[in-house]
């Protein structure tokens, strides 16, 4: 650990805090037993992309600009989400460029990491498996691939796990098809990708089916749903949760909350 | 709510056939790029150098077009200039009548395409025969092309087969590619030893020594341009580059990228009309440079990185849109992630400008550029462009767009949105069911949560101090 006590900032995600806040609770559960300070600023709501993705920057930049102000500090900030983490570090400084905010957007940008790079890269951590065998499907997002580049620690925080048997689908780099509001825009297209991934996923065998983003496993999972598939959709931060969790890590927990 | 380009999307993935058949042709060009690339790191100096090669000569245009122009004509090319299609067609059919011909041997070339010449000459009463088998066979359908390398890649040989037949109902013709390949071979070089002029592209232009490169693996390139008396060749004004030791990198990355071949069959180096000692090539050789929206794209710095193309078509390759629906799904002449974003420059953005919306932004194009066009922020741009200038198509968008920022950009607002949509989940998640949505054709809807993150956080004592 290159900090004995290091605060973090943490970020939830709109999807995340509407969809699924049990993995956002997660995800601040893993990082206070990795040993970190979680601060949780109120005031936070959404990176802004999918304004930005849509072309309509000032609306983007309104939220945004909101963001630069709830995040304020020195501290990391931890982002469950590949995607919205490249939304901060690669798109905010564009975002801002020539604008009074752009040296504080820069500043953000410089202080944002991913979850799992930041548990498996940054802290290094290495926990002890207590959950089940159990067969793994991983899908890694674009964002995660090619904008933050940190599929790589994703899948080493898996591995790490001793039942856990790590899967990859065929042709795993390919997009799931959700892309957004790309997913309602063009419904047709995205569903001939959203189908040729649930495919590939589904011939993993795999009983769970593990992302770092939750956009791609929203779209994956109601895509499954529909067909009836029994595999069961997770957060990585939620699953890894649950396998390192056991009675006495909880009462742990609770012991250290301040 | 359906726009012309969803129909052809739809319609474009209903199309079984071609839709296997461009899938397996794509996943094909995929493998063969990666294993023509095998070192990872030698690759990126490759694009670094590429990039750099591309980008000097964009800053530098102007200057380099005046002095290859200079260049050409001391070789004894004549150089043109067309500021639009209409321009460019209407030399070409001045050089073809004072030829005193009406019919041309054509090679493969996409800005043909751009400015439909093809067409444009029908209608002076010129035939213009194809002469890339890929190109010829869709001449022979009536279709446009699928792939900008591969323009007949939407077709199996059966239906290459069955289109032969169709247009020459008294030749025997087998299924096999060899069978067809002979048989094209056959029709067309009969015909080509009687034409005197013959039409190109080009792939890069040379300003140093004022020499044309045109690359192809099938020799009709080499025939349309020593064949005939005259050579016409027409190209985009960005495809010029600064010296010829620029070419050699160029032409890795160009081969490599689009069919994963170390180099073409035939590298064409044209300095100039055939020599007074020399036995063949054309007697007079035309080169046309065209505009046609390219100075407007060279003078717009984020725009500028677009004409760093050097069409190899490796962006349409990896595309997973592209791969599902071709070229025909996106009805224009440069398709894929490159057309998205060519299309609405040379075209305007309101109907071309459609074409960004085919994109989920999943970065596989800029991934594979051979030299790094930033092509996401591309389609982003695009996208922007269209939200500021036309705000007839995009108009409903902004106000949702406007109302969902004048809730998330104030804490008290997106917290009381947020606790709201928590409690009326139980209410909300049915609903969603029977709601009728793009996203509930193909899919079950998400379910709300019915707590808040921020009420799970302060229950463990996660604060914002």
């Amino acid at each position: 650990m290159s900090n004995q006590h290091p605060t973090v900032i943490f970020f939830g995600t709109c999807l995340i805090n509407t969809l699924a806040p049990r993995a956002g609770l997660a995800a601040m559960r893993l990082l206070r037993r990795a040993g970190a300070q979680v601060r949780f600023p109120r005031d936070q709501s959404c990176c802004g992309q999918p304004a930005y993705n849509a072309g309509f920057d000032d609306q983007a930049r309104r939220v945004a600009r909101a963001q630069l102000k709830a995040l304020e500090g020195e501290e990391p900030i931890i982002v469950p989400s590949a995607s919205c983490a490249g939304m901060f570090r690669h798109e905010y400084p564009r975002l801002f460029a020539g604008t009074p905010e752009q040296a504080p957007a820069q500043h953000l940008a410089e202080r944002i990491v991913e979850l799992c790079d930041y548990l498996q890269r940054i802290l290094g951590v290495n926990w002890p498996d207590l959950g089940p065998p159990v067969r793994v499907a991983l899908h890694q997002s674009c964002s995660a691939r090619r904008e933050m580049q940190v599929a790589a620690p994703a899948r080493a925080l898996l591995e790490g796990l001793a039942q856990v048997e790590v899967l990859e689908p065929a042709r795993a780099s390919d997009c799931c098809g959700f892309g957004g509001t790309f997913a309602v825009k063009q419904p047709d297209i995205s569903e001939a990708m959203t189908a040729d991934k649930a495919g590939a996923l589904l011939a993993t065998d795999a009983s769970v089916l593990v992302s770092q983003d939750l956009g791609c496993l929203t779209s994956l999972e109601g895509y499954l749903r529909r067909q009836g598939a029994m595999m069961q959709v997770q957060h990585i931060a939620e699953f890894l949760w649950e396998r390192i969790a056991s009675p006495e890590a909880e009462a742990l927990k609770t012991g250290d909350a301040r | 709510m359906s726009s012309p380009l969803r129909t052809r999307l739809r319609e474009a993935l209903a199309r079984a056939p071609a839709r296997r058949n461009i899938g397996r042709a794509m996943a094909g060009l995929v493998d063969k790029r990666r294993a023509a690339f095998p070192d990872a790191q030698a690759l990126e100096q490759l694009r670094d150098q590429g990039q750099a090669i591309r980008d000097q000569a964009l800053a530098n245009l102007p200057a380099l077009l005046r002095e290859l122009e200079a260049n050409c004509r001391a070789n004894g090319i004549e150089v043109h200039w067309a500021r639009t299609a209409a321009e460019a067609n209407e030399k070409v059919r001045e050089l073809v009548q004072a030829a005193g011909t009406t019919s041309v041997l054509k090679g493969k070339s996409m800005v043909s395409e751009e400015i439909g010449l093809n067409a444009a000459l029908a209608e002076a009463g010129i035939e213009a025969l194809e002469t890339d088998l890929g190109e010829w066979i869709i001449q022979l359908a009536g279709e446009a092309p699928s792939h900008i390398v591969a323009p007949a890649v939407h077709l199996d040989r059966r239906e290459v087969a069955a289109r032969f037949r169709e247009h020459f109902p008294e030749l025997e013709v087998g299924e096999e590619i060899a069978d067809l390949t002979a048989l094209a071979r056959r029709l067309l070089r009969e015909r080509f030893a009687q034409l005197r002029v013959g039409i190109s592209g080009v792939n890069f232009l040379i300003a140093e020594t004022g020499t044309l490169c045109l690359i192809e693996n099938e020799g009709n390139g080499r025939l349309c341009t020593t064949l005939p008396e005259v050579h016409i060749a027409i190209t985009g004004i960005e495809k010029v580059i600064a010296r010829l030791d620029q070419l050699p990198p160029l032409l890795r990355l160009l081969t490599r990228s689009a069919t994963g071949q170390p180099i073409t069959t035939y590298v064409n180096l044209i300095s100039g009309p055939r020599g007074t000692d020399e036995r063949d090539g054309p007697r007079a050789v035309h080169l046309i440079l065209l505009d046609n929206g390219r100075a407007r794209l060279q003078a717009d710095p984020e725009l500028r990185a677009t004409l760093r193309c050097i069409r190899c078509g490796a962006c349409m390759n990896h595309c997973p849109v592209y791969t599902r629906v071709g070229g025909h799904g996106y009805g224009t002449v440069y398709p894929g992630p490159l057309g998205a974003v060519l299309e609405p420059r040379l075209h305007g953005l309101a109907a071309p400008g459609e074409l960004a919306e085919a994109s989920s932004l999943c970065g596989a194009c800029a991934e594979v550029c051979p030299v790094r066009i930033p092509l996401p922020q591309l389609i982003r741009r695009v996208r922007r462009d269209r939200a500021r200038v036309s705000p007839g198509t995009t108009g409903r968008q902004a106000r949702l767009w406007s109302l969902w920022a004048a809730i998330m950009a104030h804490p008290a607002r997106a917290r009381a949105v947020t606790r709201t949509l928590a409690l009326l989940a139980p209410v909300i998640n049915p609903a969603l069911h029977w709601l009728p949505s793009p996203w509930t054709r193909h899919r079950q809807p998400p379910q709300l949560a019915r707590e808040t993150l921020a009420k799970l956080a302060s229950e463990e004592g996660f604060g914002d101090e």
